[in-house]
Formats: C-alpha cells, sequence, structure tokens
C-alpha cells in the first residue's frame, strides 16, 4: 500500500488532499473525508466548495488534488486531459416552501416554470400566487444537470441565481412563492421536496431510475500530474467497496 | 554621534521602502488590470461592452454587455448615500455635540461594533429578514432586489461616514459655536448652520470613503440582489459590478474570463473617477475658505 510511504514522508510536513468543487457533494464528500482521516490520521483532508465548474478548473490548473463535479465532463474538458470516475448517483431535488400545497410536478410542467410559461402557481394546482424561479449561477453542476434533463437549457428565466446549494434552500424556505432545484443529499425539513413524474426521490428510486431527474458525482483528475500518494490513497478509499454506507447515509447512491 | 544619526538614516530608508511596497502595489494592480482586462474590450468592442444591455456569458451565443452592471452599481451606491449620509450626518452631530458621558461611550463603540461586522453576515442576514421583509411590505413575489442592496449597503457605510464627519466636527474650533449662540442663535441653528459648513471638507472626505465602500461590496449584496443580469429597477433581481466578477470568476475561462478582467477594469476606472471629482470638490472647497 501507498500507506506506508505517506506515513514516513509525513514525518517532517502533514501528507495532504485537497479536493474543490461541487457544493452539491459538500455531505458525501465531508463523510467520506472524515472517515478517511480517522483510518489515516497522518493525513490532513482538505474540500474547498466552489461549484463544479470552478472545480474542474481548479484541477486543471493544478490548484487542488481532486476535482469534484456534480455534472459529467464534456468533451472539450475531456479532450484537455481530465478524467472522471464516478463515485456515486445524486438526485436533484424539486422544492418549495413548506407552506406551498402542490406536491408534484410533471417534468413538462417544470419545463414550462422554469422557462416562464406557467408564471402562476394556481395553474398546476397551487395558490394564486406568482412563482418565483430561484436556481443557481452558469457554473454550477446542479443546473447543468436539471436544465439538460428538463430540456430547458438557456431558456430559464430566474429571479434569482444564487452560487450555493445552502443559499437556495435558504431563500426558498423564507419564500411561500419560490420554486428551485438542490441535491438531494442537501434537502431537509426546511423545505418541502415534489414528486416529479409521481415519483419522490429516494436512494430507491433513484438506483432504479424512476426518478429522472438525477446526476453523477464525479472525481476529476488531470491526466498532466499523478496523483500524490496520500492523494491517491483518499482516491481508492472512495472507491473501495467499505464506503457504501457512508455514502448511502449521504444521500447519495453509490455508483460502485 | 555619528552611530545615532546612521540609524536616522537608515530608518528613514526603511519607511520610504515600506512606503514604496504600497505604491508598487497599486502600479502592480493597475499594469495587471490593463493587461488583462483590455484584450477583451477589443475583441468585444467599446461600445458593444459599455452600452450592451446583455450579458450571456455562457450562452452558446455569448453576449457581453455590462450596461446592466454599471447602471446598477451607480444606482446602488447613490441610493446608499442618498439613504445613508442623511442619518450618518445626523448621528455624526449628535455624538460629537450632544451625547456626553458613558452615551458618548456607548454609542460609539456600538458604531465600532457594525464598522467591524465581516460582509456575509450582512448578507445573510439580509437574505434571511430583509428580503422576506420587502417582499412583504410591498406584496411582491419576491424581495431579493436592488432595494434590498441599497439598504444593506446604506447601513454598511454608516460607520466611516459617522466616524470621519464626527472627528471633523469634533475639530471646529468651539468659538465659532460660541460665537453664533452670541449673535442668537440656537444650538441646533449653530451646529446646522456654522459646525456642518466648517466641517465640510472631513464630511465630504467621509461621503468619499461610504462611496467607495459601497461600490467595491460584493459579498453582502450577492446574497440579497437576486444575482440575475437584468437592467436595474428598484424591485428586480439584479446584478452589480463587484458581483459580476465574483459570481463567475472561478469557473470562468477563455473569452468570458478575460471579459470578467475587463469588468474590474471598468469598476477600478469607476473608483478612480470618483476620488479625482471629490478631491477636485475639496480643492475648490479650500479655495474658498
Amino acid at each position: 500500500m501507498g500507506m506506508s510511504i505517506v506515513l514516513a514522508g509525513g514525518a517532517k510536513e502533514k501528507a495532504s488532499v485537497s479536493t474543490d468543487g461541487s457544493t452539491s457533494m459538500e455531505k458525501v464528500i465531508g463523510a467520506l473525508g472524515e472517515a478517511f482521516m480517522n483510518q489515516n490520521p497522518g493525513i490532513k483532508f482538505t474540500y474547498n466548495p466552489t461549484g463544479s465548474g470552478s472545480g474542474i478548473s481548479a484541477v486543471k490548473e493544478g490548484r487542488c488534488d481532486i476535482g469534484l463535479s456534480s455534472r459529467a465532463l464534456n468533451d472539450s474538458e475531456i479532450a484537455e486531459g481530465l478524467n472522471q470516475t464516478v463515485l456515486a448517483y445524486d438526485g436533484i431535488s424539486i422544492v418549495v416552501n413548506n407552506s406551498n400545497p402542490v406536491t408534484g410536478l410533471s417534468i413538462e410542467q417544470l419545463a414550462l416554470i422554469f422557462t416562464g410559461k406557467i408564471a402562476n402557481w394556481k395553474e398546476v394546482g397551487g395558490n394564486d400566487q406568482t412563482i418565483v424561479v430561484i436556481g443557481r449561477e452558469a457554473g454550477s453542476g446542479t443546473r447543468d444537470g436539471f436544465e439538460t434533463i428538463t430540456g430547458t437549457k438557456e431558456s430559464c428565466l430566474y429571479r434569482q441565481e444564487l452560487t450555493s446549494t445552502g443559499d437556495v434552500i435558504a431563500s426558498i424556505s423564507q419564500n411561500p412563492a419560490a420554486i428551485g432545484y438542490a441535491s438531494l443529499s442537501s434537502v431537509k425539513d426546511t423545505v418541502k421536496t415534489l414528486k416529479v413524474d409521481g415519483v419522490i426521490p429516494s436512494e430507491q428510486s433513484i438506483a432504479d431510475e424512476t426518478y429522472k431527474i438525477q446526476r453523477p458525482f464525479i472525481m476529476v483528475t488531470s491526466n498532466a500530474r499523478t496523483l500524490s500518494p496520500s492523494a491517491q490513497a483518499f482516491f481508492d478509499f472512495a472507491m473501495s467497496a467499505g464506503t457504501e454506507s457512508i455514502i448511502s447515509n449521504a444521500g447519495a447512491v453509490d455508483a460502485k | 554621534m555619528p552611530s545615532s544619526k546612521t540609524r536616522e538614516v537608515s530608518i528613514s530608508a526603511l519607511l520610504l521602502a515600506v512606503t514604496l511596497v504600497c505604491v508598487a502595489a497599486v502600479l502592480l494592480i493597475t499594469v495587471y488590470l490593463m493587461w488583462a482586462g483590455l484584450p477583451a474590450i477589443s475583441e468585444i468592442g467599446l461600445g458593444n461592452f459599455l452600452l450592451g444591455k446583455e450579458w450571456a456569458s455562457t450562452s452558446s451565443n455569448p453576449k457581453f454587455g455590462i450596461l446592466p452592471f454599471i447602471l446598477t452599481s451607480v444606482y446602488g451606491t447613490f441610493g446608499a448615500i442618498l439613504i445613508g449620509v442623511p442619518i450618518g450626518i445626523g448621528a455624526a452631530v449628535f455624538l460629537s455635540k450632544i451625547a456626553k458621558g458613558p452615551v458618548k461611550r456607548i454609542l460609539t463603540s456600538a458604531i465600532d461594533i457594525l464598522a467591524g461586522i465581516p460582509s456575509v453576515i450582512y448578507g445573510l442576514i439580509g437574505m434571511l429578514t430583509l428580503v422576506p421583509g420587502i417582499r412583504k411590505l410591498f406584496g411582491l413575489p419576491d424581495g431579493a432586489s436592488l432595494l434590498a442592496a441599497i439598504i444593506v449597503l446604506a447601513v454598511m457605510i454608516l460607520p466611516s461616514i459617522i466616524k470621519l464627519s464626527a472627528v471633523a466636527l469634533d475639530s471646529v474650533p468651539k468659538e465659532y459655536e460660541e460665537a453664533s449662540l452670541a449673535l442668537g442663535s440656537t444650538p441646533m441653528e449653530a451646529y446646522l448652520h456654522v459646525s456642518i459648513p466648517a466641517a465640510r471638507s472631513g464630511i465630504i472626505a467621509s461621503i468619499v470613503l461610504g462611496i467607495g465602500r459601497a461600490i467595491g461590496e460584493a459579498m453582502a449584496i450577492m446574497m440579497v440582489s437576486g444575482n440575475v443580469a437584468n437592467m436595474p429597477s428598484l424591485f428586480g433581481s439584479v446584478r452589480f459590478l463587484t458581483t459580476a466578477i465574483a459570481s463567475e470568476m472561478s469557473y470562468s475561462s477563455g473569452l468570458q474570463r478575460q471579459a470578467l478582467f475587463s469588468i474590474a477594469l471598468v469598476l477600478f476606472a469607476f473608483i478612480m473617477i470618483v476620488n479625482a471629482l471629490l478631491h477636485l470638490i475639496l480643492k475648490k472647497g479650500k479655495k474658498h475658505e
């Protein structure tokens, strides 16, 4: 194992693994990082929650060991020498305020709402109030996943474009007319999760693919550099069979 | 003693060196912004860049017009000054001329604390209280707006306006006010017509600092302004020059990244112009005295 080398080298300077990227992956990567550091007290694990696009840029520019992205790499990113490894699958929950009586929407209705063609909640069985669409910044993996699956790329009309999963959930919890999307693993009972095409997102419905709005959590590495022994150790740990329960406790579905 | 002379010389050389570090930082930033910001402007075209009404940097047919950001920053700063300056000067008069003893001490330290609150906290509290408050008060679908940003900015610039104005008012010679009182004015009339005009240059300097802080703030307003690149309206979702840079820089590439540096250059030019204008006003004020 590479472990012993890492620990020997760690005598002078503490070995480290730096990750950077998707804010949706916060819970999964946080739980994995914690478990990894418990097993390897000599290695320092860091995670910088900046968004998928930022994580991909960071690994390309050598600013972190492993980039985290909640969308698959596109062709140009692969052509630039980046590698992707699917760690888990995550549902994109469609969330509304807890006071909203609507319980579910179809993908088609979602597309119409996010492009502004349905503008009032009463058109989909809710109260008579203007729908407030809250989304993420253009570099977000969650936004990319949602817009790709609903076929609304570049045509969504957002009232707010926030820069993290947490900000989206906080804003929706404050506004009875709001709707938005957020990683299933980050959604708590401060907001209400809608059924999409009659299916509520869960580990089960994501694994059997009956819940349609889902995307991969990937680890991005660069062909231009080999991982440091400590980063490789974390990579191997994250992809080992023993981490299934950590990933599912964090609300995602293990991909191995 | 020769040794004390050498020491004097070497200390003044050291002080010169640390001052030059500051000057070098300004020069470095200026040169870098020019170098990084000009290529995109020449590629997009100065007119299209400054006067374009549409910003869609990641679209398949990208558009790089920053007029919405420029107008939002101008309106936002102006609005913050409009609210912040009268409140700030009023508070400064109270602190400098009326408040005494423990009241003055408590108020002064409260304002110091206000100055020390990190901007992300202003943003968070704004997001959770001000944004829903504006939504309810005006019956809007959503409260994240230019107005929310203006209110946050107005509160954020208060400490610098109050502190500097109070110092300026403190240094107005007592004889000025006494002369006014002796001529039969009430204390309030003396403050308004004598003390404030006499402290004019200090008060204007405090407003410059306030404008500087308002135009440069990003974190707090990003959380309350909705952050969509619309043309500004008081109750609409808006994006500032600063938040345009902050929200896209980390994942930008190619022309998009260059255009963000161009926005930074515009922001830099703005602050230069504001400073120059106010220096001019101060100079003129001195001549008239």
